[in-house]
């Protein structure tokens, strides 16, 4: 080991070049760095709002795009309404607009394909915005690897880049997704309508050709705890549980 | 670079400026957060270690550690998602001493603390003596529950928050500055809040 390590990207100006609403309270923001980098699949940013006093906001968002896309990074935004960034976003700004941004961040919530498998993600809410970069990651580069998805939302209009996820799940290459809606039926056939609990995770983890050799629980802190001990419960060793939480 | 149209509408009343870092915001709840899944460590299978390099100094079980002189202290906190908490109280045993329960002086510069997870995460000694630093029992005046890092947590508060390593279970002096699991993950080898040294490479 050592102490001299890489020094990280610096801030940076970040145009937005294209904005789409992806559900009732998330859109999402492509920006193009005017440095561009490579990140690698899980990572974040940091964005950094500067008002005309001086003030600045800064707050971490997780890439939603894979590396490959290269159609500029895209962030998908939930509209806290008590927030002070997520609200700019969402009710000022505009295609052309600059922000400040550095990245890529983050070390450890992050899967290549080359880290190989089988994987297990659990998302819940806009807790997919990762898990997402790395699913889209493996259909870019064509990867066997085997991924299941659980993502949990309360209701289907919901679910973030849910007709994405539903074709890539209808090709039937290896990466299988469950849903289950928290606060209405189910839609499909073989979803649930409930919290992510112990046996679901079973029923997930049995869609795998052998156990899990990785996972990745992301979501409110809530969410996370309820979900990695349903993992463990479900007989996933603790060590290979990578989780990343946010929210009070 | 001023941003277009945005205009704060979360600005701290003027009084608590001096005490918000640069870059961070006041929060009222106390987020969690972890690289993996919340230990249940149970106070009977508790133990924390002091170590020089490899070598063992001393271990205390549950009790044994209960029993050694506790301090309170109230900090204000910052963490490197960018929240900051004002006035969490905290009561446990200095890191002065329990080097003095070992009947020891630091015998290096630095220390890595570890963790019941595998977690680890380095701080420089001189940040842990003199009254800087305890190992947590109590937030609150109660145990500190488990997804707050229970039974004990490092407090190391003049530093962002993930140097304070949850599930503490002890820690080893080392010759050389060895970055911990977020240090070796892109996070700043110090982690000064008030000089913003959040991700390695800042100043």
């Amino acid at each position: 080991m050592s102490a001299e390590l890489e020094p990280q990207s610096p801030w940076q100006t970040a145009t937005i070049i294209r904005i789409e609403k992806r559900t009732p309270r998330v859109t999402s923001f492509w920006f193009r760095p005017s440095r561009p980098f490579t990140h690698l699949a899980g990572q974040h940013v940091d964005v950094r709002l500067t008002a005309p006093d001086g003030y600045q906001a800064r707050r971490s968002y997780s890439i939603a795009s894979a590396p490959e896309a290269g159609a500029g990074i895209e962030l998908a935004i939930e509209r806290l309404d008590d927030g002070e960034v997520s609200p700019f976003f969402h009710d000022v700004a505009e295609v052309g607009d600059e922000i400040e941004l550095r990245g890529p961040l983050g070390g450890h919530f992050v899967w290549q394909v080359s880290d190989g498998g089988p994987v297990l993600l659990v998302g819940g809410g806009s807790g997919v915005v990762p898990l997402m970069a790395m699913v889209r990651h493996r259909t870019l580069r064509n990867s066997a690897v085997p991924v299941v998805l659980m993502l949990s939302a309360r209701v289907w209009d919901e679910v973030i880049f849910r007709d994405e996820l539903i074709a890539l799940d209808d090709r039937l290459d290896g990466f299988d997704l469950v849903l289950t809606l928290t606060r209405e039926p189910a839609k499909r056939p073989a979803d649930h309508s409930r919290r992510i609990d112990v046996a679901m995770v079973i029923e997930a983890i049995e869609r795998l050709p052998k156990p899990p050799a990785l996972a990745y629980v992301c979501g409110s802190n809530a969410f996370v705890s309820a979900a990695a001990q349903a993992l463990i419960d479900a007989g996933v060793p603790a060590g290979i549980i990578r989780t990343e939480r946010y929210g009070v | 670079m001023v941003t277009r149209g945005f205009f704060s509408g979360r600005r701290p009343p003027s009084d608590t400026d001096e005490r918000i870092p640069p870059g961070q915001y006041l929060e009222q709840g106390f987020p969690v957060l972890s690289a993996g899944p919340t230990p249940r460590v149970r106070t009977e299978d508790w133990s924390f270690t002091l170590k020089h390099g490899p070598r063992p100094i001393k271990s205390w079980n549950w009790a044994e550690f209960n029993a050694l002189p506790q301090s309170k202290m109230t900090r204000d906190i910052h963490c490197v998602t960018a929240w900051t908490k004002f006035n969490t109280p905290w009561q446990g045993v200095l890191i002065d001493d329990i080097l003095a329960d070992a009947g020891i002086e630091p015998p290096t510069a630095f220390t890595l603390a570890h963790s019941f997870d595998g977690y680890s995460t380095n701080v420089p000694t001189r940040d842990l003596v003199t009254g800087k630093a305890m190992v947590a029992l109590l937030y609150e005046g109660t145990p500190i529950t488990p997804d707050h890092g229970g039974p004990a947590r490092l407090l190391v508060p003049h530093l962002y928050f993930w140097k304070s390593a949850k599930w503490v279970n002890g820690l080893q002096f080392t010759e050389r500055d060895e970055p911990g699991f977020w240090e070796l993950r892109g996070y700043h080898i110090y982690g000064d809040p008030w000089r913003e040294q959040r991700y390695s490479g800042d100043p």
